[in-house]
């Protein structure tokens, strides 16, 4: 069973830019955030991570900040 | 023991890798992540082949390459300490300890810190030290951008798009950066410039919410959500052990890469060679491994 994932994340950051084709390499479906042009999302964001860098990713409810591919990995199970 | 480790995986130790891939080294690579800085750079436009590229797709590119030859990386692990142990190198990380013959580090540069009161509190709570990462998510919002070089003045061109106002904070008296990118910002309403001016404390609750400077006419107490650190990088040395050092830190090696210490090599933007390119620290890497291999040739 997929995880429900959510990225924040922002067009112009080289992290989230590589996040993103992280999770596309691995085929794991998510929903993208642009905290740039969304401030209701960029304050739940806020809210969520309890600081104001991005990338931030939700995982059924685990946030991690950053692209920390091995946390993330370990939270989907990816190899 | 391994022949070779290759500390850092940025341009300069993903091409170290490459090379000793392709040699059959009996090597490893071991860096925090696949890229360094190149990871930080929205678009590259002067490295040969590529008209056109951004840092996160060079990056990808390398690890490609390199994979490709079969590179035994290490990813996430951070070095902490290299240190030359009898006829060998010591390297220690934050998960354990190798022995290698010799060692390229190739560790690149890290954000300079202002090194005041809030900073470190607030990092990452209204403190930022890439704009072009964390720039969007303050949006609407008053911020400042310290420095006064191109990186700093690119930051306050691109935050005064979006925030209301924009206080570029400059120690020097004039702005460093390329004419082009100063006019832009002299000619923007919502840009105060400060010039030879202090920071001296960031400060808010949970996240950032003011920043007290002074400059020649005296103390201002800016009200901003956001103060992005622009005022350069440093090198990546302190882990290395027993080898010289420049004045800023950088090592200083030969036109063969070699440090003072035998058997430990360094390449790219934590040496002393100069200009900071990327193409620069690929080259640099290149060579750091072929006269690594000669070195362990020698030793045989």
């Amino acid at each position: 069973m997929a995880k429900n994932t959510r990225v924040y994340s922002t067009s112009t950051c080289p992290h989230c830019i590589a996040l993103r084709a992280y999770l596309k390499e691995k085929n794991v479906e998510f929903e993208n955030y642009d905290v740039g042009s969304d401030r209701e999302k960029a304050k739940e964001m806020v809210d969520k991570s309890g600081q104001m860098g991005v990338p931030v990713v939700d995982i059924e409810g685990k946030i991690i900040v950053g692209f920390d591919k091995e946390a993330i990995s370990k939270e989907l199970g990816l190899q | 023991m391994y022949d070779l480790i290759i500390a850092g995986a940025g341009p300069a130790g993903i091409t170290a890798g490459v090379y000793a891939a392709r040699k059959r080294m009996n090597f490893l690579v071991i860096s925090k992540n696949v890229g360094g800085q190149t990871l930080l750079t929205a678009g590259i436009e002067n490295y040969t082949g590529y008209q056109f590229v951004t840092g996160p797709e060079l990056a990808v590119k390398f690890k490609d390459h390199a994979e490709q030859f079969g590179m035994p990386l290490k990813e996430g692990e951070t070095v902490e300490l290299v240190e030359k142990a009898g006829d060998a190198v010591k390297v220690k990380t934050d998960r354990g300890e190798y022995e290698s013959k010799a060692v390229i580090v190739a560790s690149g540069r890290i954000p300079r810190k202002l090194r005041v009161r809030g900073e470190a509190e607030y990092t990452a709570k209204g403190v930022a030290y890439c704009a072009t990462c964390d720039g969007p998510v303050f949006a609407g919002k008053d911020v400042a951008v310290i420095g006064g070089g191109n990186s700093a003045v690119q930051a306050a061109i691109q935050m005064m798009k979006i925030s209301p106002v924009v206080h570029l904070v400059d120690a020097a008296d004039k702005f460093r950066a390329d004419p082009v990118s100063t006019e832009k910002v002299l000619n923007a309403d919502n840009v105060k410039v400060y010039h030879s001016a202090r920071v001296e404390e960031i400060y808010g609750d949970k996240f950032v919410a003011g920043m007290k400077i002074s400059d020649k006419n005296g103390m201002h107490d800016l009200s901003v959500e956001g103060v992005f650190v622009e005022i350069g990088s440093l090198p990546a040395s302190d882990f290395v052990n027993g080898v010289s050092r420049d004045e800023t830190g950088q090592i200083n090696i030969n036109c063969k890469c070699e440090t003072t210490v035998e058997g430990i090599y360094a390449a790219g933007d934590v040496t002393s060679v100069p200009a900071k390119q990327i193409i620069i620290a690929c080259g640099e890497g290149a060579k750091a491994c072929l006269m690594a291999f000669d070195y362990l040739a020698r030793r045989k």
